[in-house]
């Protein structure tokens, strides 16, 4: 059984069908990347499954686990294990990053009967991430996202990602406003989560991030359906082509 | 003295101010006298203020104005032990007041530097120690009721001096307790705070209550910054849903002062908050904080008038507002720059958050400039719990109730953060948690803040 299961998936947001018919099938230990242009489909398709509300589905399932995910609520998502890396990260002032992040981490240890972890134990835990990701300690008492650098937010989502270590991690463009340097950061701290019972989707527009995170399977989201499928060298012939020229070929398949 | 009007309520005011007088501190000391008289007889001719005036227009007071109140007597029996949870660790005194009388079995005066006075206004007056002069110095009574009324009826408080280069780290508390009354009372704590030249010192007022009743509490608070002081005033109200409570925080800063005044807002039934800090001195720094969360039918108005009378100072204002169920906040923040106060920097800055359709919320903006080089700044916002805020902590994991309460805390930590680390801070983020409203309305979209931008003046 796959990890996730998309079947026929049709997605409005604010009246407008932006996903049209979504299959995909996802297994544990993959990375899939799915690209496409803007306004293609892309971010809705990675916050239906971090499960957004204000996004209605009009048909079709997805079983992530074998359970109906669009039955949970994004807590329950999350604490099943999906993780969403946000495309424009939220800043909540007030909130420190540790105490944000502990909350976080207590939460699903909660839904899960475990026993809540305490600072004394979470904060080496946490420098460990935040050293991979290469972030100064002091984020850990800075407010959430507030006053980072476009850079500094994306870091602090795979900080985040890997304090909390989901089965199923989706990155809505990480990639996006990063410079090569930071780009390799983040691709060093995604590859890190790389293993066999967790599954990655990198959403991108680019195919720049999957030169360091190379993935096991490509696929073209254009106007809310998935065009073409292919491997790590479909993102090299997009690049190449542009997602018109391979959505013409795969309008003539 | 003659009464121009005679409504019954101003009888009963005469009435009540007749009786006093016959027993009233320092009522031999003839300036007190007359300060007293000249109160009440100003009190008579302005009579209480009405919405038709601008001041007043977001608040109707006839809760107050329409009401006969009795002088609260100092009778009430309070234990020590229902206190306990008033008392805030690591203060350095705390005077009780019940009803408005001090009560001096419940109080404790600490260990204190040399040369520092803690004690009721009643005290010192008794003592006919020279507060001539000082007393109703600056809190002018001329266009301001209950400034005037609380003159007349002036006969307790807490008084605290600190002498020229002293600095007393920990808190000095004076905690105002309503106890429940068989028939609407009232007092008007009046408190007098001297800090001379280079001393440093923290005073917090808090109004509690412990039982359920209609108290009108109608405080003026004087406060004199001398040069080169730092000062943080507190005022804490979380008094019963039945209390009315009007106070008057009037500041005096001299040169190179910097002072803090902090208002948490949580009780009462309706709050009037005046903040009118004057800076008199070049070089002053103000920081006017305040946070105020309002639930059931609460009124709750703060007014502030930051009056620039020196060049170089500088003035911050920053006001959140959370709002539930039908509660109404006011925020009404004047800044009067004086024909000589270049350079004057002024801001203010007022953030709401309405959590349901019923809840309401004024703000206002009234800039007054009259020299021509000055930075003043204002902006105000009215908005609701932000959906994509709620996303993000939910798809970490959070439920939504818990999510919720993180942004609210959030919000009014923004507040909190102002004040500087110590006893009081961790105190009043305890108590800000503990307040909270939980459940709540139906979250908006995003993108409902409404950002808005007021036209100067001025």
């Amino acid at each position: 059984m796959s990890l996730l299961e998309i079947k026929d998936l049709h997605v409005k947001v604010e009246n407008h069908e932006i996903l049209k018919g979504i299959d995909l099938s996802v297994n544990a230990g993959e990375v899939h990347s799915i690209m496409g242009p803007n306004g293609s489909g892309k971010s809705t398709l990675a916050q239906v499954l971090a499960r957004r509300e204000t996004f209605v589905v009009t048909a079709g399932e997805v079983l992530y686990k074998g359970k109906d995910l669009l039955a949970m609520k994004p807590e329950e998502a999350a604490c099943e294990g999906v993780f969403l890396a946000f495309q424009y990260p939220v800043e909540v002032p007030g909130i420190s990053n540790a105490y944000f992040l502990r909350s976080a981490v207590n939460a699903r240890r909660k839904y899960r009967g475990e026993e809540e972890m305490d600072a004394m134990d979470f904060i080496p835990y946490y420098k460990e991430k935040m050293k991979l990701l290469e972030m100064d300690e002091r984020f850990m008492n800075r407010s959430v996202n507030e006053g980072f650098s476009g850079g500094e937010k994306k870091r602090n989502e795979i900080v985040q990602m890997a304090v909390l270590e989901p089965k199923l991690a989706i990155l809505d463009e990480t990639d996006s406003g990063l410079d090569i340097d930071a780009l390799k950061i983040v691709a060093k701290g995604v590859n890190a989560m790389r293993s066999p019972d967790r599954a990655i989707v990198v959403v991108t527009h680019y195919q720049r991030l999957l030169n360091y995170v190379v993935p096991d399977f490509v696929h073209v989201l254009v106007d809310g359906r998935i065009v073409k499928s292919g491997g790590p060298e479909l993102a090299l012939e997009l690049e190449d082509k542009g997602y018109a020229g391979v959505e013409g070929e795969a309008v003539r398949v | 003295m003659s009464l121009t009007t005679t409504t019954p309520e101003l009888q009963s005011y005469l009435e009540s101010f007749t009786r006093f007088e016959k027993s009233a501190p320092g009522q031999e000391q003839g300036w007190l006298r007359t300060l007293r008289q000249e109160g009440f007889a100003r009190f008579s001719e302005l009579g209480f203020p009405t919405t038709h005036e601008e001041d007043w227009r977001f608040t109707n007071i006839s809760p107050i104005s329409r009401t006969t109140f009795q002088l609260a007597d100092g009778s009430a029996k309070v234990k020590a032990r229902d206190l306990d949870p008033f008392r805030i660790p690591g203060a350095a005194s705390q005077l009780v007041f019940v009803n408005g009388h001090y009560t001096p079995e419940l109080s404790s005066l600490g260990k204190l530097p040399k040369g520092v006075r803690v004690c009721s206004l009643a005290e010192a007056i008794e003592h006919a120690r020279s507060l001539e002069g000082l007393l109703g110095r600056y809190a002018s009574f001329d266009r301001d009721a209950f400034i005037a009324l609380n003159t007349a009826f002036l006969a307790d408080g807490g008084h605290v001096y600190i002498p020229r280069g002293v600095v007393v780290e920990a808190p000095i508390c004076l905690l105002y307790v309503s106890t429940g009354n068989s028939a609407p009372a009232m007092a008007h704590p009046r408190n007098l705070v001297v800090a001379e030249a280079h001393s440093q010192v923290t005073v917090v007022e808090d109004y509690v209550s412990i039982d359920s009743g209609v108290i009108f509490s109608n405080i003026v608070t004087e406060l004199y910054a001398g040069p080169d002081t730092v000062v943080a005033h507190y005022m804490i109200e979380r008094e019963d849903t039945q209390a009315l409570n009007v106070s008057t925080l009037r500041i005096q800063q001299e040169r190179n002062a910097n002072v803090e005044s902090h208002s948490l807002l949580l009780g009462g039934a309706l709050v009037r908050n005046n903040v009118h800090p004057v800076l008199a001195g070049e070089g002053g720094e103000c920081l006017i904080n305040g946070l105020f969360i309002g639930k059931g039918r609460q009124h709750m108005d703060n007014y502030m008038l930051v009056e620039h009378a020196q060049p170089h100072c500088n003035s911050r204002q920053f006001y959140n507002g959370i709002l539930d169920e039908q509660a109404h906040g006011v925020f009404h923040g004047r800044i009067i720059v004086h024909k000589d106060a270049q350079k004057t920097d002024a801001k203010q800055t007022n953030r709401n958050l309405l959590l349901s359709d019923e809840a309401q919320i004024d703000t206002k903006p009234q800039l007054e400039i009259y020299a021509d080089d000055v930075k003043c700044t204002h902006g105000a916002t009215i908005g609701q719990v932000e959906e994509n805020a709620l996303f993000y902590l939910r798809s970490r994991g959070l439920d939504e109730i818990a999510a919720r309460r993180l942004l609210l805390y959030a919000f009014a930590s923004e507040c909190l953060e102002r004040m500087r680390t110590g006893p009081v801070r961790t105190y009043l983020e305890a108590l800000t948690t503990s307040w909270l409203p939980e459940g709540m309305a139906l979250v908006q979209a995003a993108g409902a803040e409404v950002q808005r931008n007021w036209e100067e003046l001025g």
